[in-house]
């Protein structure tokens, strides 16, 4: 079963890897894993350091932790996986944040205390968008998510 | 205290306010709190805020005095329990460098006449008049509603004044880059850090701390946690039955931290 698992996915990978890396001006932005916002990609591309900004004086100052906006929740969906299968911090170009804010050149200081990575390691996106993705990429990757 | 409020000077963080006291911009939280009927609120062009969710959770309660009693005379010299526990929940690593953090510790004292030796830990005494907050040039180290004194590290430039002023020495600046940080208790370098009596404990309704759970767990029982303004609590009913102290009562700070028998 996992073998056919892993062919399956190996057709995947291969399938949309060369679709992926179409010819943008505008960076690859990874996929995330949950629900879509409500209120819709563009809304959060503008507003979401505002409501970051907002909903963590909720829960430093009030103690209130059940807000709609926070970081973990962010960090928890948008987990892209490095080519081990492991998903990257922050240090990577490949990482979610990155992708736009290094496009814009918009320098991140939240991780400079709060951890990048989900703290659910299983439940990071599935491919890491790498335009030099040969079979031995792909082979290391599927072999790390098998463990 | 009757000291006039300060009112916020404007423009700064999104409109946040960067005072320690809870002033005239109540009035705008309280409302947005109350805006769960409304969808979204417009708070100027631009800036829209989604309204709160319904849910009740444990917030920081303004009639809730979360305080800690320590029976030194039941704490052994060698027992270590409540500074590993602290360390374990919130991630902080203490080699035994100077610069090295350290939200609580064990302390020593010797009686110079008598040669009577008494282990005690302290951490953040939280005090209802914390100095560290009173020096705070950005309104990083507040007190929440609930008494419980902490530092907001979204506005903590780093000075290190609060580490002055603090007279239990209970502050810690972080020197060193942090990684693989606790999600329930972020840090970094360049700020300054202290016992948080487990916000994140009592906020998911824990009702207790790491250090108290670890003190129990050896069986030793030293320390008590609970509400010092509810007459009912177990904290309150030990220190209206038993003496106990603060430390420099002098200061008249008013410590949440107390002890007995030193």
């Amino acid at each position: 079963m996992k073998k056919l698992f892993l062919v399956g996915m190996m057709i995947l990978g291969l399938s949309i890897g060369p679709v992926v890396h179409a010819q943008s001006v505008y960076p690859d932005v990874p996929k995330a894993t949950g629900e879509p916002h409500p209120e819709g990609n563009e809304y959060m591309r503008i507003n979401h350091p505002a409501l970051l900004r907002h909903d963590r004086d909720l829960t430093v100052r009030d103690g209130d932790r059940d807000i709609d906006y926070s970081l973990a929740g962010c960090v928890a969906c948008h987990a892209v996986n490095g080519p081990d299968a492991k998903p990257v911090t922050s240090e990577s170009s490949g990482y979610f944040c990155r992708v736009c804010h290094d496009y814009a050149a918009v320098k991140i200081d939240c991780f400079q205390c709060h951890n990048s990575l989900p703290p659910d390691l299983g439940k990071a996106s599935l491919m890491f968008d790498r335009p030099d993705q040969s079979l031995e990429v792909l082979l290391t990757y599927l072999e790390g998510l098998s463990q | 205290m009757n000291i006039p409020e300060l009112k916020p000077l404007g423009g700064c963080g999104g409109g946040r306010r960067a005072s320690n006291e809870k002033g005239a911009d109540m009035h705008r939280r309280d409302l947005l709190k109350s805006g769960a009927a409304l969808a979204t609120i417009t708070l100027a062009p631009g800036v829209t805020l989604m309204a709160m969710g319904d849910g009740v959770a444990a917030k920081a309660n303004p009639g809730v005095r979360w305080g800690l009693l320590i029976d030194a005379g039941k704490c052994p010299s060698d027992c270590n329990a409540c500074v590993t526990a602290c360390s374990d929940e919130h991630g902080w690593e203490n080699n035994g460098l100077d610069t090295d953090p350290q939200w609580i510790r064990k302390v020593t004292l010797r009686d110079k006449s008598t040669g009577r030796e008494n282990s005690l830990p302290v951490m953040c005494q939280h005090c209802e008049n914390p100095p560290c907050v009173d020096v705070c040039p950005t309104g990083a180290s507040f007190k929440r509603e609930d008494g419980i004194v902490l530092v907001d590290r979204h506005t903590c430039i780093g000075c290190r004044y609060c580490i002055m002023a603090c007279p239990f020495k209970a502050r810690s600046f972080v020197h060193e880059p942090v990684t693989d940080q606790k999600v329930t208790t972020p840090r970094g370098k360049g700020t300054v850090e202290g016992c948080n009596m487990c916000v994140h404990k009592l906020d998911r309704g824990d009702g207790t701390t790491a250090c108290v759970e670890a003190c129990n767990a050896t069986g030793y029982k030293a320390m008590i946690f609970g509400d010092m303004n509810d007459p009912d609590s177990d904290i309150s009913k030990a220190l209206a039955s038993y003496p106990s102290i603060e430390l420099r009562a002098d200061l008249k700070l008013n410590l949440g931290v107390r002890y007995q028998n030193i």
